[in-house]
């Protein structure tokens, strides 16, 4: 017997739609049509082509900011997902510290980017701050405001401060929906507790950890409040990232055709990334059935 | 839409990709898409490909520029769409 044919879903489908048109699509269209002016005020403009694409293509400061950017995202995943998962593995599966653990990790994702910003400006500062006195007074010279490699430690921190609970909270709701009966096969077979997480935990977190990934890396490739609060992008460019360049360029410098251009290209990068990271998922969803 | 600042390139662009997604749209549902397994590493749709190509059409854009100091725009544009029509064939 044939389905019944009904397309009156479609209908609720419409305020998304509107929404996303208002809200993404049509400023993107903007964007496009800016990247390809040099507009002095909304009267005033002139069409350059792709000049602005290849200034920025061929801009050393934005190269350097990328490549800052993704070392930036492959460190924070390196160090964010694996101690998010070590965590996840340690904490209580029943009882009540159940949501003292839980409530307690929830905390720092609750607290404002520009707010942990600031807490880690004051509490890494070498003249005041409980961190910088106490790094110091171990007789190791830290200041994060002069030098680049304790600017990149101390965001690096601050982000896996701030974001480690987010891949915490993940895997333990994975973890959480692996059937007891998986465990207790393991005990009969007398698996050890590296074979328990390599053949029952892992293969069960894969898609949590897909997500996992796709949202740190999203997260940290988008990086703009916390690094501004904390370094303003310094000492020199060394923790200026390509939000921060743009944000610059585009309401510091009022340079609205390049900056127009440059977020285009972070665009795409954004959207390459996203797809395979969507894709991926997409097929160990069918491969789990 | 004065405050969108259109130019004429900028609206044959979006004209262009609106008339494919309308295009697309109908071939699938006059046709509809099965999902095959081309020379890509992943199984595909009709509209996936379709992704793929403008998104490595918008790369290979780039690249053009990135690497190209004054060679005409429109053999990346040609290469695109070679490229684009080769996806959906056979990717």
């Amino acid at each position: 017997m044939d389905k019944p044919v009904n397309q009156k879903a479609w209908l609720l489908v419409l305020p998304v739609v509107a929404t996303v048109a208002f809200s993404a699509v049509i400023p993107l269209m903007t964007v496009v049509n800016y990247s390809l002016q040099d507009i002095f005020d909304p009267q005033t403009r002139y069409f350059v082509g792709t000049e602005w694409f290849r200034e920025v293509l061929n801009n050393p400061s934005i190269r350097a900011a990328l490549g800052r950017q993704l070392l930036f995202s492959l460190i924070v995943l390196l160090i964010e997902i694996p101690l998010g998962i070590g965590i996840a593995l340690t904490m209580p599966r029943r009882g009540p510290w159940v949501p003292v653990c839980l409530i307690l990790l929830a905390l720092p994702l609750l607290v404002p980017w520009n707010v942990v910003g600031t807490i880690w400006q004051i509490f890494a500062r070498p003249d005041i701050g409980l961190l910088g006195r106490l790094v110091n007074g171990l007789g190791i010279p830290y200041n994060y405001t002069g030098n680049p490699l304790h600017a990149w430690l101390t965001v690096l921190v601050m982000d896996v401060w701030h974001w480690t609970s987010l891949v915490v909270l993940l895997c333990y709701a994975g973890l959480q929906a692996i059937p007891d009966a998986y465990y207790q096969a393991a005990r009969i077979d007398g698996a050890s507790r590296f074979a328990v997480f390599r053949h029952i935990e892992l293969p069960r977190l894969k898609g949590v950890l897909l997500i996992a990934v796709l949202l740190r890396f999203m997260d940290s490739f988008m990086i703009y409040a916390e690094p501004f609060v904390l370094t303003g992008g310094g000492p020199g460019s060394s923790t200026t990232f390509l939000s921060q360049l743009l944000t610059t360029m585009a309401v510091g410098q009022f340079d609205l055709g390049p900056a127009a251009a440059f977020s285009l290209i972070y665009f795409l990068i954004i959207l390459l990334f996203s797809y395979v990271f969507y894709t991926a998922m997409v097929r160990l969803g069918r491969a789990e059935g | 839409m004065e405050w969108m600042a259109w130019t004429l390139p900028t609206i044959v662009f979006f004209s262009g990709i609106g008339v494919l997604l309308l295009l697309m749209t109908i071939w699938q549902v006059v046709s509809p898409s099965v999902e095959r397994k081309g020379f890509l590493p992943i199984p595909t749709t009709r509209g996936d490909r379709l992704f793929i190509g403008l998104l490595s059409a918008a790369y290979i854009h780039l690249a053009w520029l990135a690497l190209t100091e004054a060679v005409s725009l429109w053999w990346a544009f040609a290469l695109s769409v070679v490229w684009l029509l080769v996806l959906l064939r056979w990717g």
